[in-house]
């Protein structure tokens, strides 16, 4: 699976999850061709619904689906998923207790030239306030792929965050994702948290550190929702904790670190993600670097705090 | 007229339900009660027995509010009990202002925030469809909730998805909370507004049972669109004290008022030949 894009993951698995079970619909909001989804019309007929550009009626369509025992699999740009139709989202799929499937695609810069009207720093912080769903920032193929068949077979509400296009591989499909999170490197001084396209960045700030002499554990923290918070407890009594986000520190990873840290085991953290700003036009590296995404940011992060 | 004294019998608990809490939607739940006495009277096939049989009919209530008027309905076709009707609105409550589908047996989509229901009912409505059945998804959505963007994005979708499974009725009770729909945003002629979006569409006369019957039936003849009834209502409908109020949306009756509602409510019961 090493090459392929996340969005090929996407309709891959939606296909192989829906050969097999006759209640999966998927809804598109004229994103087909962005998302690569097309090829599922071929295949799923009339479950396939791409009801134009309209949103909330995705969303509202997507709960009377799952009220007559559909499972929807809902994609849309990630700021139509969750800003656009909050309230769709929230009211006819959360309060209503419908199970259905949100993947948001192209989140924080990721939506690169597409700007800052596209571009999602505040769609976890958002969806984190629904009642009892859950919420993934996922990292990697197998990854998604595994959480796109936990969701399948799970009740309730996903909201599933990805880019569209190739993710660096981290795993290999053996691992167990159930806990929520991935350790990827082993460290005894500190923790990084971090979760999508900012674990790569992550894993290089701890490489980074350990030619300084010191020693850090990265985890992919990419269950936002619920939280592990055994994890997160572990990781302050071992030391400061660094989160690492391609979103608002208000209302995303960072927040959901600091929350759990703070009623349990206080320790000094910093949390490295978009502060204070809007989004804008930009190739990927640009955009790091504006926002302070880079590796950089997160390593001088950790030694601030070890001082 | 039998379904002339089950309105008159939802009316009369709608009245009860609503005096019992002492303030509420009354406007906007009386101007459908004729509607939902020919539904779930006549044409809806539902029932408390058959709660979870997939072939039965849906009903969605968009305009949530009317939810006192819903639950007299409830009421009557045994779905709870009396006592459970008074709980409206009450602390710790399974029967909310607006129809939840996870508290109040027999509600078939959670409504409130305006244009949502519609949206759901395509959602039902296409479900069904696509499990190629011949049950109906039935959904009353208000003139003032038209108001909404969504409720003209589920229009488009019904209508490209040919889904003549699905009925909508508008209750064109001519008002919203802050006044005349005319005056806030003036919906125009909603017939042709739905025959525009692909819709088989005519108006019928709210308060005639028989009416709204006929046209429903005419509604499931139809083949490859969905149906829009237009139900020419009045705000208040059945209760001269409410039709003759102004801002009859949401009331809290002063001592004037109060009275109004005893004696509607005396009358209705004479009506319905029931003992207070």
């Amino acid at each position: 699976m090493k090459d392929l894009e996340m969005r090929q993951v996407y309709t891959k698995t939606i296909l192989e999850l829906a050969q097999k079970d006759q209640k999966i619909v998927a809804l598109e909001a004229d994103l087909a061709s962005s998302m690569g989804t097309s090829k599922l019309k071929e295949q799923l007929g009339k479950r396939y619904i791409n009801v134009g550009i309209m949103e909330a009626e995705e969303m509202g369509a997507a709960a009377g689906l799952a009220v007559t025992g559909f499972i929807p699999f809902i994609h849309t740009f990630a700021p139509f998923a969750t800003r656009r139709s909050f309230d769709q989202v929230f009211l006819s799929l959360g309060y209503a207790q419908n199970h259905a499937v949100i993947v948001g695609t192209d989140p924080g810069v990721t939506a690169e030239m597409n700007g800052g009207t596209h571009m999602p720093f505040e769609d976890i912080a958002l969806m984190r306030v629904i009642p009892r769903n859950q919420i993934y920032e996922v990292s990697d193929p197998y990854q998604f792929k595994a959480i796109l068949e936990y969701a399948h077979t799970a009740q309730g509400l996903f909201y599933i965050r990805t880019i569209r296009k190739q993710a660096k591989s981290l795993y290999n499909g053996k691992e167990d994702f159930s806990k929520g999170y991935c350790k990827l490197k082993e460290g005894t001084q500190g923790t990084i948290f971090s979760s999508g396209i900012m674990v790569e960045e992550a894993l290089q700030a701890a490489d980074d550190l350990e030619k300084k002499g010191i020693s850090v554990q990265v985890i992919d923290l990419f269950r936002i929702k619920p939280m592990n918070e055994d994890i997160v407890i572990k990781a302050a009594k071992l030391g400061p904790i660094v989160t690492a986000e391609n979103h608002n520190v208000i209302g995303g990873l960072g927040s959901a670190v600091a929350e759990i840290v703070a009623e349990n085991h206080p320790v000094k953290m910093k949390r490295v993600g978009v502060k204070e700003q809007f989004g804008q036009v930009g190739k990927m590296a640009y955009l790091k670097e504006v926002y302070g995404l880079k590796a950089v940011d997160i390593s001088k992060a950790m030694l601030d705090l070890l001082k | 007229m039998e379904t002339t004294k089950f309105a008159d019998q939802i009316r009369y608990y709608t009245m009860r339900e609503l005096d019992n809490l002492g303030f509420g939607h009354f406007g906007g739940s009386l101007s459908i009660v004729e509607t939902l006495a020919v539904l779930y009277g006549k044409v809806l096939n539902v029932s408390p027995e058959r709660k979870d049989d997939p072939d039965r009919d849906y009903f969605v209530l968009s305009k949530g509010h009317a939810g006192p008027a819903l639950y007299a309905t409830l009421f009557l076709k045994g779905y709870f009990d009396e006592e459970f009707l008074y709980s409206l609105n009450q602390n710790g409550t399974k029967l909310p202002s607006h129809p939840d589908r996870i508290k109040t047996p027999g509600v078939d989509m959670t409504t409130g925030s305006l244009g949502q229901g519609i949206s759901a009912a395509t959602g039902i409505a296409k479900g069904n469809q696509l499990l190629g059945k011949s049950n109906y998804t039935y959904a009353i959505v208000g003139d003032g909730e038209l108001n909404e963007g969504q409720c003209w994005e589920a229009f488009q979708f019904a209508a490209h998805h040919k889904l003549d499974h699905l009925i909508v009725l508008i209750d064109d009770n001519k008002k919203q909370l802050d006044g005349y729909t005319t005056d806030i945003c003036d919906p125009f002629d909603f017939v042709e507004k739905m025959q525009a979006f692909g819709f088989n569409s005519w108006r019928v006369d709210g308060g005639d049972v028989m009416a709204i019957e006929e046209a429903v039936i005419q509604g499931k003849q139809v083949n490859g669109k969905p149906t829009a009834i237009v139900l020419d209502t009045i705000k208040g409908q059945g209760v001269l004290y409410f039709e003759e109020l102004v801002d009859n949306h949401h009331v809290r009756p002063d001592e004037a008022g109060k009275i109004a509602i005893k004696e509607a409510i005396a009358t209705l019961a004479e009506k319905i030949e029931v003992n207070q």
